[in-house]
């Protein structure tokens, strides 16, 4: 049986960068196992984002308000979900994603029995590896995710993931809003999900900016562990 | 009685806490300012014209708790109500943000499948 895989592209402002992203993906050729659909969900951009994008062979998911990363994200994953997909996973829109990584996760999932697996730059340490603080924050999340869910996750900050159908229907009603990626693993755990990590190369963004401002790091890492905190406490009882 | 507050500004106090209750009272009518919320503006409108009558109820209260001095009472009721409020409006601000996600997300699902059945029968 053929397996359906709803590829979300979050877009901010990525004018410059949308179209490869979406061509690069259409050109990958996934024989005749899985069937690839890319859904950009564009988050209210103020530049010709959406413009470009309806004329890609792609869906296009058009808010009318911008909801950042985890709202955006999550509107792709209701779309999946309503649209029985069998995988869902988040590219991001800025180039900073290869395609040529997907068949690597895709692989993955479909021979293991996880649920979610996360594209790492540090597990062979090779291609892009983000600035020295964003690591620094990356360990100390690490650390952190370890001491709430006890298992070791290199690269927590990465959108880079495939799900399946069963995260689906998690994440399709309950998703962080800001800074999914650390907080969401924390959920996954609480509701007993296997998450596996697969080494990728990542490269430098083409265009847009890090949902993450440079100026807000500790702004970002107090909310991110706040939130996991609270995460951790609120599905308490699910174990 | 040196505790009592004089004339002139206990006039003053009874006509602007009645011009407050009126303006809340004008808000309502308008539908600017929903009931769930005018509650507290009423009780908090109710208290100021009660004091600007009742003279020496502050001194009175405040001897009755054994607060030293009158106008500490004033300060501490009054900020702590506002924290308590304030904090009541972040929790309506984060269910309106969430409701808002909710909606924009919806809009977001709809008009793609309104552009699905336009092109599908301009295809036939």
């Amino acid at each position: 049986m053929v397996k359906r895989i709803a590829v979300i592209v979050p877009a901010y402002n990525e004018e410059k960068a949308i179209a490869g992203v979406v061509n690069e993906i259409n050109a990958l050729d996934f024989g005749n196992e899985f069937k690839i659909t890319i859904i950009v969900v564009n988050d209210c951009s103020h530049d010709r984002t959406a413009e470009i994008a309806c004329r890609l062979k792609c869906i296009l998911l058009d808010l009318p308000v911008n909801l950042g990363i985890g709202g955006a994200v999550q509107t792709g994953f209701k779309y999946a979900y309503e649209n029985k997909y069998d995988f869902a996973m988040q590219v991001d829109g800025d180039g900073q994603h290869p395609p040529t990584e997907i068949p690597k996760l895709l692989k993955h999932i479909s021979e293991t029995n996880a649920d979610i697996v996360i594209g790492s730059r540090f597990i062979n340490n090779i291609g892009f590896i983000s600035t020295f603080s964003r690591r620094l924050g990356i360990a100390f999340f690490k650390y952190l995710l370890r001491l709430f869910c006890g298992v070791t996750i290199t690269d927590s900050t990465s959108g880079f993931r495939i799900i399946n159908r069963k995260v689906l229907a998690i994440v399709s009603e309950i998703y962080p809003d800001d800074y999914p990626e650390p907080v969401s693993i924390i959920l996954f755990r609480r509701n007993n999900l296997k998450i596996e990590e697969v080494p990728v190369i990542m490269c430098e963004r083409k265009g847009g900016k890090s949902s993450i401002k440079a100026f807000t790091p500790l702004y970002y890492m107090l909310k991110v562990s706040i939130a996991v905190f609270f995460t951790y406490i609120r599905n308490r009882n699910k174990n | 009685m040196n505790n009592v507050v004089p004339v002139k500004i206990q006039i003053i106090a009874i006509v602007l806490s009645l011009g407050f209750l009126a303006y809340i009272g004008r808000l309502i009518v308008k539908g600017k300012l929903r009931e769930e919320y005018s509650f507290i503006w009423v009780f908090g409108a109710l208290i100021l014209i009660l004091f600007s009558f009742w003279r020496e109820g502050l001194a009175v209260i405040a001897k009755l708790l054994g607060v030293y001095a009158a106008p500490n009472l004033v300060f501490m009721v009054a900020i702590f109500g506002i924290f308590i409020y304030l904090l009541h409006l972040s929790v309506v601000v984060s269910q309106l943000h969430e409701k808002n996600k909710k909606l924009s997300q919806e809009i977001a699902l709809l008009k793609n499948k309104i552009e699905k059945i336009i092109s599908d029968k301009t295809e036939k």
